[in-house]
């Protein structure tokens, strides 16, 4: 189930975000505190996953401390749902 | 004529209990200040100042974020004499190191004399200083003298001349943080007068809601010494705050009965796609009497997806408004007349592309639709030239040059950037230039801004820009900073990069470009460069990019002079992107 999560998460930031289909992100690779997903595009992660997951994630949670990797972000939308 | 701490003082004494600022912090209850709280804030820092021996006409740096002791530490200085700039907070997005030589290199041109910063981010300050700078203090808002009442009979800024510097604003980057536009006294309150009037200002009813960064201009003129000054009350939330919850902004204008905010051109296209119904319940923005769309250029297209999203929450359209601004000015040149909504002006894009000229529209063929930025402000000449500094006709496009009674009194410590700016334009139509009065070395000066664009009816229409500056999110982005950190990155030819901005229709703003040359013809070499590119650059300067190509020899256009051409670098890209 987590590796879904994880899976169908990389695929949108490298798709929707990156917009580099081709890349691939690790599931501990740090995704904020590197600058990968830049600030305007956290709320884009937050929609996808509220529609995809049916889980919130509320604004005051977006940033590094919440969660900086694909699987700390999955672990958070499993404890969730 | 009077000086920024004048208007404070008498703000104190005849409004102590209006309020001035209402602190937004997403998770905290709202902070309300009134002018007694912000004067007796301010003070504290003066009088820290004064311990510190800090002298009237010396620059201090203020490195704090969102909140109360920025806008104490700010007023302070004022309150003293001394001359403030507000410098961006470091993110986690930008490399310490990166932001480290920033600072040292503001600090060996603006020459400040003290920093002020938190206690926690003292080490990395002092990180940034160098044997035999300027800086003298390190001041922690730990440090901060109790409050008193004022006494203003002692405070030195009430000794400052209306010609003074009053403020220093810097843009951002490597290239914008050696340019500080030093702005008098004197500027800042012709360009509030002009603008107040223009945008009819009224401290009984108007409410400022803006979640801008103060180190910016439009955050930090428009939303933060506007309202102070003029008594307009300010809900301020933070930048951080807002673009992770831009709903955050309409809740505000809604529970707050909010007036008048300004914004960059991207976020109506971010607050359009990206706030839920869910978050608009119950909110009501007829309020918004103008919601002024600056500092970057203004599309139509975004005006129409704000509309048609809040519409159905109160949103007048005659609220979406258009100005033209820049620090040189202070603030605003021009301001659409808020009475309407700006004119839009069809074009043929043919005539406009090769003969520079804009022209009705043609039957059948491609047209393309100019906002008007409006009229200029009653203190504020506009003219359009050619190369040459010759006046052009209406409808022709040329660079757009302006003079003013606020504009800079110079690029701080900076003569050549001041003199390269500032050109001498013969006599315009037997108009005299108007005697400039802002203690101004630009005296009858006009200065150029790098910006195209034409003038129709009397109103302007800005169509492009002379000078390489991306315009990212509102933010200026230098792209020679951008080019020489991604000359960096092992595997690139050294000087063989280029940087440019293209429009994102989707976005409503600039996406950042940059194509750099390599040794390596492998794909799978050239792809691991452009991911480091990527992530150096990121770092380095916190910008995002969207497109990097890693290219072979020779792709890149150089000039004769064997400068980097940008736009036929842009154009190549585009051609081969098709």
């Amino acid at each position: 189930m987590s590796n879904e999560i994880i899976a169908s998460l990389a695929k949108f930031i490298a798709e929707k975000i990156l917009k580099q289909p081709s890349k691939v992100i690790s599931a501990d690779e740090a995704i904020i505190s590197s600058g990968l997903i830049d600030s305007f595009s956290l709320m884009d992660l937050a929609l996808f996953v509220e529609d995809t997951f049916n889980v919130r994630i509320e604004d005051t949670e977006l940033n590094a401390e919440t969660f900086d990797n694909l699987t700390q972000l999955a672990a958070l939308i499993a404890s969730r749902k | 004529m009077t000086t920024l701490p004048n208007l404070l003082q008498r703000s104190y004494q005849e409004v102590p209990d209006k309020t001035s600022i209402i602190l937004q912090h997403a998770g905290q209850p709202d902070t309300s200040l009134t002018y007694r709280d912000l004067i007796h804030g301010a003070n504290r820092f003066t009088l820290t100042y004064a311990r510190e021996g800090i002298k009237p006409g010396e620059v201090i740096i203020l490195i704090l974020q969102h909140g109360e002791d920025l806008i104490y530490a700010f007023w302070g200085a004022i309150l003293h004499g001394a001359i403030p700039s507000i410098m961006p907070f470091l993110t986690e997005k930008l490399a310490p190191e990166k932001y480290r030589a920033d600072l040292t290199s503001l600090i060996s041109i603006t020459k400040p004399t003290a920093i002020v910063t938190y206690p926690e981010f003292e080490a990395e300050v002092r990180s940034a200083l160098v044997e035999g700078d300027s800086v003298r203090h390190v001041i922690l808002t730990s440090q901060i003298e109790a409050k008193t009442e004022p006494d203003f009979n002692s405070l030195q800024g009430f000794n400052a001349s209306p010609k003074d510097i009053a403020v220093l604003q810097h843009s951002s980057g490597t290239t914008g943080l050696q340019k500080g536009v030093a702005l008098s006294h004197r500027a800042v309150l012709n360009q509030l007068e002009a603008y107040g009037k223009t945008i009819r200002l009224d401290p009984a009813s108007d409410i400022i809601v803006s979640w801008l960064p103060l180190y910016h201009d439009m955050g930090f003129i428009a939303c933060f010494l506007l309202p102070v000054l003029l008594r307009i009350p300010l809900v301020n939330m933070s930048p951080f705050d807002w673009v992770r919850a831009p709903y955050r902004l309409m809740q505000s204008v809604s529970q707050y009965k909010g007036t008048l905010t300004w914004l960059p051109n991207f976020a109506y296209n971010f607050c359009a796609h990206k706030i839920r119904e869910r978050n608009l319940e119950g909110v009501n923005l007829s309020s918004w009497r103008a919601i002024i769309n600056c500092s970057e250029p203004v599309h139509v297209e975004s005006h129409d997806l704000f509309f048609e999203k809040f519409s159905a929450y109160g949103l007048a359209k005659s609220a979406l408004q258009t100005c033209y601004a820049m620090a040189e000015n202070v603030f605003a040149v021009t301001q659409s007349p808020l009475d309407g909504i700006p004119a839009v002006d069809e074009i043929d894009r043919e005539t406009f592309m090769t003969q520079r000229l804009a022209t009705p529209p043609i039957a059948g063929q491609p047209s393309m639709k100019m906002t008007s930025s409006g009229h200029p402000l009653p203190n504020t000449k506009v003219r359009v030239v050619d190369a040459d500094l010759n006046d052009l006709p209406n409808r022709s496009v040329g660079e757009i040059a302006m003079q003013s009674d606020c504009m800079l009194t110079e690029y701080f410590n900076r003569p050549d950037a001041t003199e390269s700016a500032i050109k001498n334009l013969p006599a315009q139509g037997g108009v005299p230039a108007a005697e400039d009065g802002s203690g101004s070395v630009v005296k009858n000066g006009w200065y150029l801004t790098g910006d195209y664009g034409y003038i129709a009816d009397g109103e302007l229409y800005v169509s492009g820009r002379k000078k390489d500056l991306i315009i990212v999110g509102g933010k200026n982005v230098y792209p020679q900073d951008l080019e020489s950190l991604a000359s960096e990155v092992p595997g690139v030819h050294a000087g063989r990069t280029v940087a440019f901005g293209m429009y994102d229709e989707e976005e409503g703003t600039e996406e950042v470009v940059i194509i750099a040359e390599a040794d390596s013809k492998d794909p799978a070499e050239q792809q691991a460069i452009a991911d480091a590119i990527r992530k150096h650059v990121t770092k380095s300067s916190a910008i995002a990019l969207r497109h990097v190509k890693v290219v072979d020899d020779k792709w890149i256009i150089k000039t004769s002079s064997g400068k980097t051409a940008r736009s036929a670098n842009k154009e190549k890209f585009i051609r081969e992107l098709s």
